[in-house]
């Protein structure tokens, strides 16, 4: 037995020095075996009862009030209490400082693998992937969530908190379809953000006069119709971010309704990457903390027994039920992305031929963690597996594609398995189930009727013959119009620009918004 | 690399109040009737115990653009026999479609744990129950005595002599009493030296034993006494007794009125009284003691003897419930028949031993469900009841035909046992 001196804990108890030592270890492996660059890192120790409270707010430490957070809430106390449910041992946030919430239940080793899986595998996911640079503001996310907390209690102080909830739960419902898919403008500065906002605020209020009510509109200028191109060239259509559009171009919303709306849109942009990662970024992870484990294993830091202890989680985190099993519910994020990371570390130091023939660029290079690196900055889980997803990986997971086409009668097709004429197939099968271009439905507002009735016309790109929800679509096109406070409709269009399907909805109350 | 480590366990929990609160608001309605709904199969004593409801998800539903139908393609793990082009039968089993699990799943309806207070408020709120703390019930009252500060006067038992002495010291310092070794330590110095000195120290001397002559020890104004107050401590049990016509014609609805009425009075009595006991008892033209399952759903049958239910009631009191110990609550539910030749019986086990051991005793009619209340011919055992109020026996009656009604009824009861009190 190597010295026993070195470990950094003994048995099970933990406390703050003790983290400090595991970080330091952590960070030394990080830094100069895996050449990560991270974040500051913070951690908090926390209670299940506070973890309870962050998992209702997205993993949050502040969020405004609403009450769907507490409806959340609720049900997952009463799955917690059951026992139907267990906690997670962290959560981490994506912001500078990085912060990673740690369980107090946590044993010595569960705490070490949650350092080195939060505070140095997603962190550095988080720091390097280009779709976190580009969309998210890790510097401004914490004083943005404040700001939003205080200007939401304002509004609920100023214009009723009835009225706050009507905008936000429409809001809320249009969040999917509030982001921005494309880059083009300029990166997101929350913090820029709220001070724009305070200065409107200022400026209104220095600039208010009670007169300019009095002051009679002017007749309405009639000029020459628009034509429909310069229309929509105007109100900048088609538009796929139905909260952006609001935004921008509702006729009838108060500045504070706006200002909702953009806080809502720029909070579900802020967590459009994660999910487009969540493959890649648990994959880094659990890929990050088990090399950083077995390292600290390897220098004599971790006893046999602690390491043991950290096998037996790690293996539950990346067990991968199969389809038949009771409890599978699809791919397990953390079995596949560690699976293809290990993967591409073997391809990259001990390529076979199949793999010199599929991955000619990486196979056999050597530099395992340089590749890996470019991967995390590079991609998303639907590049990275269509890219990187090996057959021998496929054949390993023993992984087939079933198209249930209701034309078909006699049943559901099982259009390729792992083998020669299937795995490219099976690759851009399983890419598209992570592709957002697939998951929410393509909807875009493609005009607007200024000189008839005023109303607002959306489109839906129907794919594959998935049509909306008919309850909840007309629901959300109700939220949609009382925001809008004239009539929408959608139009649901297939591949051959048919109409299969048209909704109409009136606004309920022009009160709430007016 | 410095890392930050915070310990916030200790920062206050519960952030999430505030949204479980909204979201109570919101749903009251749904909660409301998920409460009425839980409470009917609840027992009497798990009324107050809140816990878990389940509630539609109807308005609290947040839409989302979501689609459906259409193909659907689908990557799996786990093949074991298929090969391409295998048709899987959809209904089938052969694991083919396994309809994307975890979609859609706890969206219709949802399971949440309500507290105590919550289910409590609800429960109450629903039936517009008014503030009844504040109307008194007699309450049987025992004295005790405890400490309560100290006193300038009282018995020489009972004085502090800590409290006493620490006084003296503090006047003795303030009044700058000469300690008695300076006194000591110049009488040693006064033995043994110069003339010159001698003067000037027994002058000092006599200044000092003047002083302490003047300055006592122990002053009558240091002496404290430890007082004691007598307060009137409220019993802190309370007994219900369930007195229920179990014969034929007593039908299920009448049971459930019966129950709701139980309900709310062991709902009111828990909350004043720390500790609740429920006695139930059953009678046909016998009575016995049951438990509350037995109570409510056990079949009887047979006549009515309304005595004999009293009977039991009073041997169960003079075994178990001394009434100096316990507050005595009686509610029995009836339709109304009993023979005739009983009621001799019944008034004289009522005025005699029953009424004048119970804080409260309340007899509810309970009718059909499409009866009306002010239809009820006045019963037997009604009239009999009627005649002994009129006499002054403490008791109430009512006659409830309607689960709405059962409230009223309820808060009138109690109101009316109010007056009479304020009048006494």
């Amino acid at each position: 037995m190597a010295a026993t001196d070195q470990l950094l804990f003994h048995g099970a108890d933990w406390d703050f020095p003790t983290l400090q030592r595991i970080s330091d270890a952590c960070e030394e492996i990080a830094r100069s075996e895996l050449g990560l660059s991270i974040y500051p890192n913070q951690i908090e120790v926390i209670r299940a009862e506070q973890m309870l409270d962050a998992y209702s707010s997205g993993g949050m430490p502040l969020f405004y009030k609403h009450w769907s957070f507490g409806k959340q809430f609720a049900y997952e106390e009463a799955s917690y209490r059951k026992g139907l449910m267990g906690l997670a041992y962290e959560i981490v946030i994506n912001s500078s400082p990085c912060i990673s919430y740690l369980m107090e239940e946590n044993t010595a080793t569960m705490q070490t693998l949650v350092i080195a899986h939060a505070a140095f595998g997603h962190n550095h996911f988080f720091k390097n992937n280009y779709l976190f640079k580009q969309w998210t503001d890790a510097e401004g996310i914490l004083d943005y969530l404040e700001f939003a907390k205080r200007y939401v209690a304002q509004c609920e102080e100023r214009h009723g908190s009835q009225a706050v909830e009507q905008t936000l739960d429409a809001a809320h419902a249009l969040q999917s379809h509030g982001v921005d898919r494309y880059a083009g403008k300029k990166n997101l500065d929350l913090r820029a953000e709220e001070e724009r906002a305070g200065k409107r605020r200022l400026h209104e209020e220095s600039a208010f006069n009670d007169l300019w009510r009095t002051v009679p509109a002017g007749p309405v200028k009639s000029g020459a119709v628009l034509s429909a191109e310069r229309r929509r060239k105007l109100l900048g259509l088609p538009q796929e971010n139905l909260l952006y559009f609001l935004e921008k171009s509702a006729p009838r919303l108060q500045a504070w309704q706006r200002e909702l709306l953009r806080i809502v849109r720029h909070i579900a942009q802020y967590f459009y990457p994660q999910s487009q990662t969540k493959v890649m970024n648990e994959g880094t992870a659990t890929y990050v903390h088990y090399r950083i484990m077995t390292r600290l294993h390897e220098q004599g830091k971790l006893s046999d027994g602690n390491f043991l202890e950290f096998l037996k989680s790690h293996s539950n985190v990346v067990f991968q039920p199969e389809f038949d099993d009771r409890g599978f519910s699809g791919f397990n994020p953390y079995a596949l992305g560690f699976a293809m990371m290990q993967d591409i570390e073997r391809i990259v130091t001990s390529p076979e031929q199949e793999d010199r023939e599929w991955f000619p660029d990486i196979a056999g290079s050597g530099d395992a963690m340089a590749v890996l690196r470019d991967v995390w900055a590079n991609y998303r889980d639907e590049s990275f597996i269509s890219q990187f997803l090996s057959p021998r990986l496929m054949r390993h997971f023993r992984m087939f594609h079933l198209r249930d086409d209701p034309e078909q009668q006699e049943g559901i097709r099982v259009d390729a398995i792992h083998d020669e004429r299937g795995f490219r197939r099976l690759r851009r099968e399983l890419a598209r189930q992570y592709d957002v271009g697939f998951i929410d439905a393509a909807i875009e507002v493609v005009d607007v009727d200024l000189a008839g009735d005023r109303r607002l016309m959306l489109r839906h790109n129907v794919v594959k013959g998935a049509k909306l929800n008919e309850a909840d679509a007309v629901r959300v096109l109700q939220h949609l119009a009382n925001l809008w406070s004239y009539d929408v409709s959608l139009v649901e269009v297939d591949e051959a620009d048919v109409v299969l399907k048209e909704h109409k909805v009136t606004p309920s109350t022009v009160a709430a918004v007016a | 690399m410095v890392i930050h480590i915070v310990d916030r366990r200790l920062n206050p929990g519960s952030k999430s109040l505030e949204n479980r609160q909204r979201f109570l608001r919101r749903a009251k309605a749904l909660v409301q009737g998920a409460v009425k709904k839980s409470s009917q199969d609840r027992d009497i004593k798990e009324v107050l115990e809140g816990g878990e409801i389940s509630l539609p998800l109807d308005g609290m539903h947040q839409p989302r653009f979501r689609r459906e139908g259409g193909t659907r393609d689908m990557v799996l793990p786990g093949n074991k026999k298929f090969v391409e082009g295998d048709l899987l039968p959809r209904q089938g089993q052969g694991g083919g479609k396994s309809s994307n699990p975890g979609e859609g799943d706890g969206e219709d309806s949802f399971r949440f744990v309500l507290s105590r207070d919550e289910f409590v408020d609800l429960f109450l709120d629903d039936l517009e129950l008014p503030d009844l703390a504040k109307r008194r019930l007699a309450e049987v009252e025992s004295e005790s005595i405890h400490r309560a500060g100290y006193t300038t006067s009282g018995s020489p038992a009972n004085i502090s002599v800590s409290r006493t002495v620490s006084r003296a010291t503090a006047r003795r310092v303030a009044l700058r009493r000469p300690r008695p070794e300076v006194v000591a330590a110049l009488e040693a110095e006064l033995a043994e030296c110069s003339e010159a000195r001698r003067a000037e120290i027994e002058a000092e001397l006599e200044s000092l034993k003047a002083r302490l002559r003047r300055i006592p020890f122990i002053d009558p104004i240091d002496i404290r006494y430890r007082r004691f107050e007598a307060t009137p401590k409220p019993v802190a049990q309370a007994v219900m007794f369930c007195l229920m016509d179990v014969s034929g014609s007593m039908t299920e609805h009448m049971k459930d009125l019966a129950k709701r009425f139980y309900m709310l009075l062991y709902v009111f009595l828990k909350r004043r009284y720390r500790h609740v006991e429920i006695v139930f008892i059953r009678h046909t033209d016998k009575a016995e003691e049951v438990d509350e399952e037995t109570f409510f759903r056990g079949p009887a049958s047979g006549g009515t003897l309304v005595s004999s239910a009293l009977q039991a009631m009073h041997d169960i009191v003079r075994s178990r419930f001394r009434p100096a110990d316990w507050n005595i609550y009686a509610a029995q539910a009836s339709d109304g028949d009993n023979a005739i030749s009983d009621s001799e019986a019944v008034a004289r086990l009522l005025t005699e031993m029953i009424l004048p051991v119970s804080q409260f005793f309340a007899y509810l009619e309970v009718g059909q469900d499409s009866g009306l209340t002010f239809d009820m011919p006045d019963s037997s055992l009604w009239r009999l009841y009627e005649r002994l109020r009129l006499e002054g026996a403490p008791l109430s009656a009512r006659k409830v035909c309607e689960r709405k009604e059962i409230f009223p009824v309820f808060h009138d009861l109690f109101k009316r046992r109010g007056k009479q009190e304020r009048v006494a």
